[in-house]
């Protein structure tokens, strides 16, 4: 077990790409720390960086008190789990998971003892003598998280493991992986562009845009105060509305923005803080046309026409209220759910 | 198919049949006249029925051949060809899968330089190099040896392609996975790409046997010593071996026995091999 | 050109891994190459070194363009060559299209057709040589029966017939393969389109099908041109010798004729470069095509 830490860490790939810059972390030992970010913002990369599989082009890597920078993977004490589990095809399951352990020159005993306790773990006890293509795609991630857990690594490193699963297979191995990472209590780097999957899994969340940290915090300080509008953007379904600090002027009473600070000039609303009740006190209206209902069972997504806004604004509610398309709504916001940023610089100001 | 057409089919089994007929003939012929004593050939046509001669005919073609005009017997004959087949084939293989292997899990200098070297092999076949080739094996005083029938066949541009082709398609996520788990290059080569190259291995195993078994001008020049004879090449000796009409029925025999091994070779392997040949000269 | 994205660093290994094919490559393949280029350039001396070997520019090869016999040489390597490939081409391709439309005799017919490719080229050339004996052959037997008076011994055009059938005759299961599994690449849905829009089956199969088979046939044409110019040469050395008159004596065999009985090592490397050049040409039509399959 081990902390991880990343001081400065960059990438610059051949031919000139930067696909990380200046990326400063600190994971505790123990901590599940989950990547975001859109696709290509250097995730993987930075995960391939802690594993050793991408040289560094600046900045130093700490596995522990070790600097690893010129480590080969084998010698970082980490274990890695594969998107395509990236199996040996032809070993059965068994050597699968013992290949890493005979490679370390493991006695017979050992690497027995190790094998089955984590298949045990793992529920794969039955396949120990199969191949990798007898097993079903979840199995599959099954012996491929085996093959992390037998080596009882400083630290576990995930590149988007479950993206090749099934929605339902997806929810059931992620409630799996963290409970086992929580009973390990293994430092673990994970890789996803599954918000839900960040949101539910993580210790602390990593928005990377662009190759660069946007925020790092865990999920309720990032979902409640995003530190910038791409967090914002990013972090939350559906997506945060964006008004102009001008445009919302003309819609609710000055008193309403009164505690904002001059700044900011770009305001962020989540649909899901909109509601129908009239307001109270602390409270602001907003009124549009309803221009699409969309009922998705248990809730229901509103899109509304504001009046003199381009742009659609949506709002999330818990249920499916009763209202007809093309009819006015008014609906309720505490003034404090206000989301305030600078738009010039996507910082968020208060 | 979008018509069957009786008489379609019909008609396209007859062509077949009748083509089938005609590829076989010559081998059918072969093994008729490898059964005929040596009468047989003096005049009239040659037969279309079996004779009686066989057993004779082919004891005395494998353990005395022709000696009168110095051919030696063909067993020994098929086992210079066994072994020179053999060389070549596992010489190629080996040399060709490292090299691919070099080209393609390694970056270093000089990378494309040497890749465009092994090309080059295939642009300077034997035929077009054959005096300074023959002076070059003469040299290094590989004449009438098994190195020198071997080694100067066994660089491979096409089984080079292959495997780099090959290995093209395994994913890199194995090789990373590898290295996380411990294992070196050659540890990886060892543990995990030759395993997954089994098949493609075994394909070009039989394209590469068929080749080195069927090498003519190859062993015709370096070859003056008759224990050093292969089959496919003492079959030229037996033919014009003297100013008289060839011995039919030896020759016949020493056909039949010639094109034996490889013909089954690809009877049973048929899967293997329509793989390699589509596949080498892709 | 590609590697892996990440690769393995080991300062000498891959030199290493490399080096048997490098300088067998060097050794075997350049070096006589290039032994052949500068012997090209140069007339050789004698035996006794009185005459020491001089550097004569390029006048072997305008010997050898301005001699008949290598003029001869030249133009019958292209009849046999045109000759051969166009005999297993065609034949294939009327097999592969007539296996194409099996079901269940697909593979039965398959196996028949593919192992005379194990016949080496020698010895194609002595079954059909037997063949076409004179005194006892059954063809000219047969040809004898309406009228035809065969001797390749004496005729420059049977001897020409008989070694390209004996050399398209290997060729026509390499052939085979590849039309059959061209065949097998098309879609079926395109033929079905075009039956209901009314196309007959030979109109199908010259507007759609061989249209569509036009890649592999071009392919197969560069390497069956390849392998009469350069793979056929047991075929000839094991049969007629070039002869009779010099009607079947192919570039190569002449190259080998020359170099090794005449000893005439001028004449010879400069034949050898001749070809080499040819080879060249013809590789790089053949890796161009490579190249263009590679993109799609
Ligand atoms: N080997 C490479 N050479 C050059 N550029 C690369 C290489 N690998 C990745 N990149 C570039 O680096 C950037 C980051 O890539 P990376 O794979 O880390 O993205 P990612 O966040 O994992 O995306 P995804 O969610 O799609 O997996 C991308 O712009 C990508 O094009
Ligand atoms: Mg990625």
């Amino acid at each position: 077990m081990a902390s991880i830490t990343m001081d400065n860490l960059c990438k610059v790939y051949i031919g000139g790409v930067k696909a990380v810059s200046d990326v400063n972390l600190d994971i505790a030992d123990g901590e599940m720390i989950v990547l975001v970010g859109p696709s290509g913002c250097g995730k993987s990369t930075l995960l391939r960086m802690v594993a050793g599989l991408e040289t560094i082009s600046d900045g130093t890597l700490k596995i522990g008190d070790r600097v690893v920078n010129n480590l080969e993977p084998a010698d970082r004490d980490i274990a890695m789990v594969f998107q395509n589990y990236a199996l040996y095809p032809h070993m059965t399951v068994f050597n699968n998971l013992a290949y890493g352990l005979k490679n370390r020159g493991f006695k017979k005993a050992e690497i027995d003892r190790r094998v089955r306790e984590a298949a045990q773990m793992l529920e794969i006890g039955q396949f120990l003598d199969r191949k990798p293509r007898q097993l079903s795609g979840g199995q599959r991630q099954r012996v491929a998280m085996g093959r992390a857990l037998v080596r009882e690594p400083a630290a576990f490193l995930f590149d988007e493991p479950l993206s090749n699963l099934d929605a339902k297979l997806r929810v059931q191995m992620r409630v799996e992986i963290r409970q086992l990472q929580k009973r390990l209590r293994t430092t673990s780097l994970y890789v996803t562009h599954d918000q839900l999957e960040a949101l539910t899994m993580a210790d602390r969340l990593v928005v990377l845009n662009a190759g660069r940290i946007e925020q790092v915090g865990t999920p309720m300080e990032l979902y409640s105060r995003p530190a910038t509008t791409f967090v914002a953007g990013f972090i939350g379904s559906p997506a945060m509305n964006m008004l102009p600090a001008e445009y919302l002027k003309t819609l609710v009473s000055a008193d309403d923005l009164a505690h904002l600070p001059q700044s900011a000039d770009l305001i962020g609303i989540r649909p899901e803080d909109l509601s129908l009740a009239p307001p109270k006190e602390g409270e602001m209206a907003l009124t549009g046309e309803l221009m699409l209902l969309e009922p998705a069972g248990a809730e229901s997504h509103l899109h509304l026409k504001l009046a003199g806004l381009k742009d659609i604004f949506v709002a999330r509610l818990p249920q499916v209220p009763d209202v007809s398309e093309g009819t006015a709504l008014t609906f309720s916001l505490r003034r404090d759910q206000l989301h305030p940023f600078d738009s010039a610089s996507g910082q968020r100001v208060a | 198919m979008v018509e069957n057409n009786r008489w379609g089919n019909f008609f396209a089994h007859v062509i077949l049949i009748l083509g089938v007929a005609i590829v076989v003939f010559p081998v059918y012929v072969a093994i008729i006249a490898s059964t005929h004593p040596p009468g047989t050939f003096v005049r009239g046509v040659m037969p279309l029925w079996p004779g009686t001669n066989a057993w004779e005919n082919y004891t005395t073609a494998i353990t005395e051949g022709r000696s009168r005009a110095g051919t030696p017997p063909i067993g020994g004959m098929m086992w210079n060809s066994f072994i020179m087949a053999m060389a070549i084939t596992i010489g190629k293989l080996s040399i060709s899968i490292i090299s691919a292997f070099a080209i393609v899990y390694f970056r270093f200098p000089g990378r494309i330089f040497f890749f465009w070297i092994i090309f080059l092999t295939l642009m300077l076949p034997v035929e077009v190099r054959i005096v300074p080739t023959f002076q070059v094996v003469a040299d290094f005083g590989m004449l009438n040896s098994f190195a020198g029938l071997s080694i100067p066949l066994i660089a491979s541009a096409t089984a080079t392609f292959l495997f780099r082709q090959f290995f093209m398609t395994v994913p890199e996520e194995l090789m990373e996975a590898a290295r996380v788990d411990g294992a070196g290059p050659m540890k990886f080569f060892k543990d995990i790409l030759l395993p997954l190259s089994i098949t493609n291995i075994a394909a070009l195993f039989v394209i590469m046997f068929i080749y080195g078994w069927n090498q003519y001008l190859w062993p015709l020049l370096i070859t003056t010593d008759p224990d050093y004879y292969t089959i496919v090449m003492g079959i030229q000796r037996m033919v014009t071996g003297g100013d008289s009409e060839p011995l039919w029925h030896l020759v016949m025999a020493t056909v039949v026995l010639a094109a034996l091994p490889p013909v089954l070779v690809i009877l049973f392997m048929q899967r293997l091999f329509v793989k390699g040949l589509t596949e080498t000269e892709k | 050109m590609q590697t892996k994205r990440m690769t393995f660093s080991r300062s000498w290994l891959p030199y290493a891994l490399l080096a048997p094919q490098v300088i067998i490559t060097l050794i075997f393949f350049i070096w006589p190459s290039f032994q052949a280029l500068r012997q090209s350039v140069y007339r050789q001396g004698d035996a006794f070194g009185i005459r020491p070997p001089q550097f004569v520019w390029f006048q072997n090869f305008q010997a050898l363009f301005a001699d008949p016999l290598y003029l001869n040489s030249l133009k019958v390597t292209a009849v046999f060559a045109i000759g051969t490939t166009l005999l297993s081409m065609s034949v294939a391709l009327l097999f592969a299209v007539m296996v194409n439309r099996m079901i269940r005799s697909r593979d039965t017919y398959t196996t028949f057709l593919v192992w005379p490719y194990a016949i080496a080229p020698a010895i194609a050339g002595v079954l059909w040589w037997f063949i076409f004996n004179p005194s006892i052959g059954i063809m000219p037997y047969m040809l004898d029966m309406v009228g035809y008076n065969w001797n390749h011994r004496r005729d420059g055009n049977d001897a020409m017939i008989m070694v390209i059938i004996a050399s398209a005759w290997r060729q026509i299961s390499y052939n085979f393969l590849f039309f059959l599994a061209g065949l097998a690449a098309i879609p079926q849905s395109l033929i079905e389109a075009a039956a209901i829009d009314g196309a007959s089956r030979m109109k199908r199969f010259w507007t759609i099908v061989f249209p569509l088979l036009s890649p592999i046939t071009f392919f197969l044409l560069v390497i069956n041109i390849v392998y009469a110019m350069f793979d056929t040469f047991g075929v000839i050395h094991a049969t007629t010798e070039g002869g009779p008159a010099q009607a079947t004596n192919i570039l190569v065999y002449k190259v080998y004729r020359d170099g090794f009985v005449n000893l005439n090592f001028g004449s010879s490397a400069a034949q050898s470069v001749v070809l080499m050049g040819i080879v060249i040409v013809l590789t790089v039509i053949q890796f161009r095509y490579i190249e263009r399959r590679v993109n799609y």
